[in-house]
């Protein structure tokens, strides 16, 4: 009998729905990045301001001398725009090879070819994204909030700032899709990771470059709805309800988000298929 | 197989259940088409897709898959319509891509079990199916390699791995046995013909080489210009229609205008396909005949198929007028070669 013969039997097991498939690539997506050092070490850079943070907390709780440590809201929003660098590290090293590499080695035939839509492929290479980067911005927050409530031996301060905790998830949620959409879409236009992450890197420094030639030129302060980092931190003044950093409509910084999210949603919707037509 | 089918296939012309069956199909990229209202019914067992570089069966396959929508027509596969319910399809399908595929960053048993996963399997199961089809396709001994490291012929291996872990009852292989060496190339024939004959799992093998086909497939569907010029049983099309003979010629103004005059005497010349598969790429001045190769010497071999009850009679009646010299001249049996090339040539022949 050929050695052959041996390994191939029918399949009785269970299936799962397809509708589930999505997980499994999110799972995959991440755990691929888990198994590179490089990125874990990243990560752990990326938390060591929560522990200077967490110092602070334990400071203003147990030394009445220094006082000026007590955290406000504004504590929260200043960390979190700390993280916004970490963000953008994380957002490139992690995505940028998401859906690039799977069109460099033809895995995308494989991918739609198997029980699952290409709505399931985005929903999960998306999904790996969205925990990648809440893991360096969301969750550091909420414990952050955790350890102020732990530290102070009271839930005192969560309860005068009823806004904080919304606000984190909001905010936190709201910038991890629209960077996670934008780089997706990128990662799709192109074989080369590294390239998508140069792409990604033009499109935060050239759209804040021109907003900062504008603003000298015109003498405002506004426009921050050109710049896609200055939009995101308008719009999370606004969902702290503290002071806006920019004199730009809010509203406006919002819509030119939500129309980088579109434009992304378009380009994924053209670009993931399992074969590439050239008419 | 026949409950998997579903009562909804019909029978195909053999009696056979089908297993996919395609109703006028035209596939076009933008003002070009690619296949050219396609009907045909794929009966269970091996079904052999076979036409040369550029005849649709690609892109048949990827409609099948429902990676393309069809310009027109009607699909239906393993009972299921392709235009309504291609998941379902796919669950049920493994499809061997003509090109190198694989997952990125993973070596061969997690880019199997994870295939196995993403077909639905629970993750468990998909790693154990992976390590199986791993020792099954020959690639046990370096399933945890790095499959950027594979070779091509271990990527082939790898691609019908993948193909099989979620165990589907239609497998599409497309061209499976490119760039192997001849005994990679055997295995795999081998395996694929245990994999139709064995273990019960319907194979559309798509391939340009006859010798793949003949060595695997019950069934034959030929495609030439995005169109079905021929199909049926491999025995029934190779029942003579005609006489083959295999000849040499002393032709005093070469080889080709030979056989333009056996062409235009209604005879079919050409080639026989070589041990390494290579099947007459026809061409559409000399319908049968290679047009890829260098001028043939007076040794070289030709076939030629003559249809009806003329034999070697009508042959030497054709060399005597051409002033041609039989060097050769023996009765042979009809291969794929001669099928493929009688269909090739009908289609010519009608336009």
């Amino acid at each position: 009998m050929p050695i052959h013969d041996q390994g191939y039997r029918r399949y009785t097991g269970t299936r799962l729905p397809h509708s589930r498939t999505w997980r499994a690539i999110a799972r995959s997506g991440v755990q691929s990045m888990l198994r590179r050092r490089a990125f874990v070490a990243l990560v752990i850079v990326s938390w060591l301001p929560f522990i200077v943070r967490a110092v602070q907390l334990y400071a203003a709780a147990n030394l009445p001398q220094v006082p000026f440590l007590a955290p406000t809201a504004e504590t929260f929003r200043q960390f979190l725009g700390q993280q916004e660098t970490f963000l953008f590290f994380v957002t490139v090293y992690a995505g940028a090879g998401l859906i690039a590499n799977d069109r460099r080695v033809n895995a995308l035939q494989i991918y739609l070819s198997r029980p699952l839509t290409r709505m399931d492929y985005i929903l999960g290479k998306l999904a790996a994204l969205l925990a990648l980067v809440l893991f360096v911005t969301w969750v550091p927050a909420v414990l952050l909030v955790a350890v102020q409530v732990l530290f102070s031996g009271s839930s005192a301060f969560v309860l005068e700032n009823m806004r904080v905790l919304p606000a984190i998830t909001v905010l936190t949620g709201f910038e991890a899709v629209i960077v996670s959409l934008a780089m997706l879409a990128l990662s799709s236009l192109s074989k080369s990771s590294r390239f998508v992450g140069i792409l990604y890197a033009a499109l935060l420094f050239f759209t804040q470059a021109i907003t900062v030639v504008l603003r000298a030129v015109m003498g405002e302060r506004g426009l921050a709805w050109l710049s896609v980092t200055d939009s995101l931190t308008q719009v999370g003044d606004a969902i702290f309800g503290l002071p806006l950093s920019y004199e730009s409509s809010v509203l406006l910084c919002f819509v030119s988000l939500l129309a980088i999210a579109a434009v992304s949603v378009a380009v994924l919707n053209r670009r993931v298929r399992g074969v590439e037509v050239v008419a | 197989m026949s409950e998997l089918a579903g009562s909804a296939s019909p029978p195909s012309a053999d009696g056979k259940e089908a297993v996919i069956t395609l109703e006028q199909v035209t596939v076009q990229y933008g003002q070009q088409a690619v296949l050219r209202e396609v009907s045909a019914v794929f009966p269970t067992g091996a079904v052999g897709l076979l036409g040369p570089n550029g005849a649709g069966k690609s892109t048949l396959i990827r409609s099948l898959l429902g990676l393309i929508t069809p310009t027109s027509g009607r699909m239906r596969v393993l009972g299921h319509d392709v235009a309504h319910a291609p998941v379902e399809i796919r669950a049920r399908v493994g499809y061997m891509p003509e090109s190198d595929a694989y997952m990125p960053g993973m070596n061969a048993v997690s880019c199997v079990a994870y295939c196995g996963e993403l077909a639905g399997l629970p993750a468990a199961d998909a790693m154990q199916r992976a390590h199986e089809m791993l020792f099954y396709v020959g690639l046990g001994d370096v399933r945890y390699r790095a499959v950027e490291t594979y070779s091509t012929g271990m990527k082939q291996r790898l691609k019908l791995a993948q193909a099989l872990v979620h165990d589907p009852d239609l497998v599409f292989l497309d061209e499976p046995t490119n760039g192997m060496d001849p005994r990679g190339r055997d295995e795999m024939l081998s395996l694929v013909y245990d994999l139709a004959h064995r273990k019960g799992v319907n194979v559309i093998l798509s391939s340009h080489l006859l010798p793949d086909v003949e060595q695997t497939c019950d069934h034959v569907i030929v495609m030439y210009k995005g169109r079905v010029v021929t199909h049926g049983p491999m025995a029934e099309l190779k029942q003579p229609r005609g006489q083959v003979f295999e000849l040499r010629v002393k032709a005093p103004r070469g080889q080709d205008a030979f056989r333009e005059r056996l062409t235009a005497a209604g005879l079919l010349p050409h080639r026989p396909a070589t041990d390494e598969g290579e099947n007459p790429e026809p061409s559409a001045e000399t319908p049968g005949c290679r047009s890829d190769r260098a001028e043939p010497g007076d040794d070289e071999i030709i076939r030629v198929l003559v249809p009806g009850h003329g034999g070697a009679r009508d042959l030497f009646t054709v060399a005597a007028s051409a002033g041609v010299q039989v060097r050769h001249l023996r009765p042979s049996v009809v291969t794929l070669d001669d099928v493929f090339a009688r269909a090739v040539g009908d289609t010519e022949g009608t336009r």
